[in-house]
């Protein structure tokens, strides 16, 4: 399995998770999904676990519905989900596999003091295990 | 008839279809139309004592609804009911 990112989502999602640290962040990723996934935007969403974030990450029910409106609205895919794992390697968790569904790709940065030490993305196969998907960086055409 | 809408992660279980119309007449049944239409979806809502995984959320119009057998509510023509999955993960503790 592969995916392709822009690196304007690959910054954003660093700004991100760097800026929320030592929370995790969370957000969506779209784009489209023909021969290849090609991931061309990442937009934040508001981690809304109650209490310590720092080793959690939820995304609101409604913040979801309103993701799917979006990607319909502009003509894209929705594609997956990233977020940060906090002085923790970029490995999915066993929490990650209880909550993951099929097709989304899962991109985890994990972020050592501050800074992006590694970005992996995940996706379930077809036992339900997740299986790495290698990134390839797309970049800027000048 | 009402609508079901799949999110994306799902639809590859319904032939890339994004909703589904259903003449039932509460949420319960149109879910077992539903899956009944595409076998390969139960897995991901049911368990295997046949209730909804707790990371799948149901909406009717804009109202979450807990659980299906009570109050299971009934449909109109023009409801909308949703299906969302709640997204969450995190780091393992240690």
């Amino acid at each position: 399995m592969e995916l392709s990112i822009t690196q304007e989502v690959q910054n954003y999602m660093k700004n991100h998770a760097e800026e929320i640290y030592n929370d995790e962040c969370c957000g969506f990723l779209y784009g489209k999904e023909e021969e290849k996934r090609v991931i061309t935007l990442a937009k934040e969403v508001i981690n809304s676990k109650e209490g310590d974030k720092r080793r959690r990450f939820k995304i609101d029910p409604q913040d979801y519905q309103q993701a799917e409106r979006f990607a319909v609205e502009n003509d894209l895919d929705l594609l997956g989900v990233y977020h940060s794992h906090p002085d923790h390697p970029a490995r999915p968790s066993e929490t990650d596999l209880r909550q993951a569904v099929p097709f989304f790709s899962y991109i985890i940065l994990s972020v050592m003091k501050g800074k992006t030490d590694n970005i992996t993305s995940w996706q379930l196969n077809e036992n339900g295990e997740f299986e790495e998907e290698k990134i390839n960086i797309l970049q800027k055409q000048s | 008839m009402a609508k079901i809408i799949i999110p994306t992660p799902l639809r590859k279980f319904t032939d890339r279809n994004n909703s589904f119309n259903t003449d039932a007449q509460n949420v319960k049944e149109a879910l077992t139309q539903l899956t009944k239409q595409y076998p390969d979806l139960k897995k991901h809502l049911f368990d295997d004592e046949d209730q909804l995984r707790s990371f799948i959320k149901i909406y009717v119009g804009d109202d979450e609804i807990n659980g299906l057998d009570n109050g299971s509510p009934d449909l109109s023509d023009d409801t909308v009911v949703s299906i969302v999955p709640a997204i969450a993960g995190g780091t393992d503790d240690h």
